[in-house]
């Protein structure tokens, strides 16, 4: 592993709960003095990871069905034994990959990320992964490859909302190159130092935690290097509402609803909002968009 | 109408026996009981799952209101002195259903009026619930007596756009492809269809 990035949200960070009792108590009586700036950024967001139950019960996974609890119902009937990731495009080894086959000699890390939907819930969640920029740096990036494009399994005997045709499937994604080098952007295997659940898009998924979720794709079954931008489901079913960038933003509002606050899942019938932060808090990304408009690009 | 067959005189029968009022209650119930497994872990997005199901439930009762006429009309089943109770259930559920979103959801004033006036799907659905309000405020004998039965029904001719509005709402926020909304857009616009040949003979 590169080591490129390291992740500020460890087990450290969340485990002493005892600890985080005390910040909130230190928060609420910094707030009851009017002083609530005094506890700074870090103390004002407490992050602890979703529980495993709420990170595989409520999925946005349209193949099997557009109901959050859907993928979990249904995800069971995914093969995924045996699976086979086809590399191709502008790449100096393409060919068929097991996960194993794309993995080897890397060593998967736990990144605890945040994870914002365009619907304006989020959550926090522990994956196990590779960056996905050593894996683009073992398939050997050549020159003139300006954008990965990735695409889910299609199973319609095993995806009851393929069989609908909830969307136009498969689903596909793409990143821009520099974006899918970028430290943060991983190939996720696992969340909870679990093997992925099958309703999380096993076996291996994106996951790039600056942007929505949708742009997170699973279930990875082709991996192709591009010169041209590649399609985006949502973009391509509503360019009006989705772009091809979809970066974190709260000052850019999704057409039917505000993206400027998000709600923290597991909070129950009271939990209230919270300011959703400019790409989900990791600023780092910033400079690949230098100089871009992010209202135009949204 | 068409002449009432056996099963319907036994519903016609059954449903002189039996008051309205068990409606209201089950109503009550159903909406508390909605709101205890919100509470309890039904989902881990409860608010959204509350907003949703009372929605619905709205929806389903507005169903069953507008199916009243043409289960007389061409079943000759007489479920008239039920169809006030379903029509004040829409509106407790709708109203339910708002402070919901507006609360819960939403949780600041300006946010909610931005998100009226802002976002079409929203402004629908508010234009549905205050259509309903002069519905709800005149279910009553004194509103009826005091509009007369021909006021009384032109203001009730509201509740057919109510049922449309509804619909849309419901269909304009789903992302992606959703079969259910346009099931209840189906059903609703069938039952309104069901009035129209009536009007054309009423007018000859």
């Amino acid at each position: 592993m590169a080591r490129r990035w390291t992740n500020d949200l460890t087990w450290a960070d969340v485990t002493p709960k005892s600890l985080y009792l005390n910040r909130r108590q230190i928060m609420a009586g910094a707030g009851a003095l009017g002083a609530a700036s005094v506890a700074g950024p870090a103390l004002a967001q407490p992050l602890e990871p979703n529980t495993f139950e709420e990170i595989t019960t409520y999925n946005n996974f349209y193949e099997f069905g557009y109901d959050k609890s859907d993928p979990s119902r249904y995800a069971d009937a995914m093969q995924v034994e045996p699976w086979s990731i086809k590399v191709d495009g502008l790449v100096d080894n393409p060919g068929d990959y097991t996960v194993a086959q794309l993995l080897e000699g890397l060593t998967p890390e736990e990144r605890i990320y945040r994870h914002r939907c365009v619907e304006g819930w989020s959550m926090v969640i522990p994956w196990t992964g590779v960056e996905l920029a050593d894996v683009l740096g073992k398939l050997g990036v050549q020159e003139g490859a300006k954008f990965v494009a990735f695409e889910t399994t299609v199973q319609p005997e095993n995806m009851p909302g393929v069989q609908a045709g909830v969307l136009d499937f498969p689903y596909v994604e793409g990143l821009r190159l520099d974006e899918a080098m970028h430290p943060l952007a991983i190939l996720a295997t696992g969340l909870y130092r679990e093997p992925m659940p099958k309703q999380n898009g096993a076996p291996i998924r994106l996951v790039t935690p600056w942007k929505y979720g949708f742009k997170s794709i699973k279930s990875l079954v082709r991996i192709s290097l591009v010169e041209e931008q590649p399609p985006a489901t949502w973009n391509q079913t509503n360019p009006h509402e989705y772009g091809f960038y979809s970066n974190v933003n709260p000052s850019v509002d999704h057409p039917r609803w505000s993206q400027a606050t998000e709600r923290r899942i597991g909070g129950g019938l009271f939990s209230s909002r919270q300011d959703t932060l400019m790409f989900n808090g990791y600023d780092e990304v910033a400079p690949l968009y230098e100089g871009m408009d992010l209202v135009e690009n949204f | 109408m068409a002449a009432p067959g056996a099963l319907a005189q036994r519903v016609n029968g059954w449903a002189r026996r039996v008051p309205a009022w068990p409606l209201y209650a089950f109503g009550g119930l159903y909406m508390a009981w909605l709101f205890w497994q919100a509470l309890n872990g039904v989902s881990v997005e409860p608010i959204d799952w509350l907003e949703r199901a009372y929605g619905i439930t709205a929806l389903k009762f507005l169903v069953a209101t507008l199916a009243v006429t043409p289960l007389r009309k061409f079943a000759g089943v007489n479920l008239l002195k039920f169809r006030r109770a379903l029509g004040l259930l829409v509106f407790f559920f709708v109203l339910a259903h708002f402070l919901v979103w507006a609360i819960l959801d939403v949780q600041a004033l300006g946010a909610v009026w931005a998100d009226i006036v802002k976002r079409p799907y929203i402004t629908i659905g508010m234009g549905a619930f205050l259509l309903l309000i002069p519905l709800a405020l005149t279910s009553n004998n004194a509103s009826v007596r005091r509009l007369g039965g021909a006021g009384w029904r032109k203001l009730h001719w509201l509740t057919y756009p109510v049922a449309v509005l509804g619909a849309l709402h419901y269909i304009w926020l789903a992302r992606g492809f959703a079969i259910e909304p346009l099931v209840y857009m189906a059903i609703l616009l069938g039952l309104l269809a069901t009035r129209l040949p009536a009007r054309r003979v009423a007018a000859a």
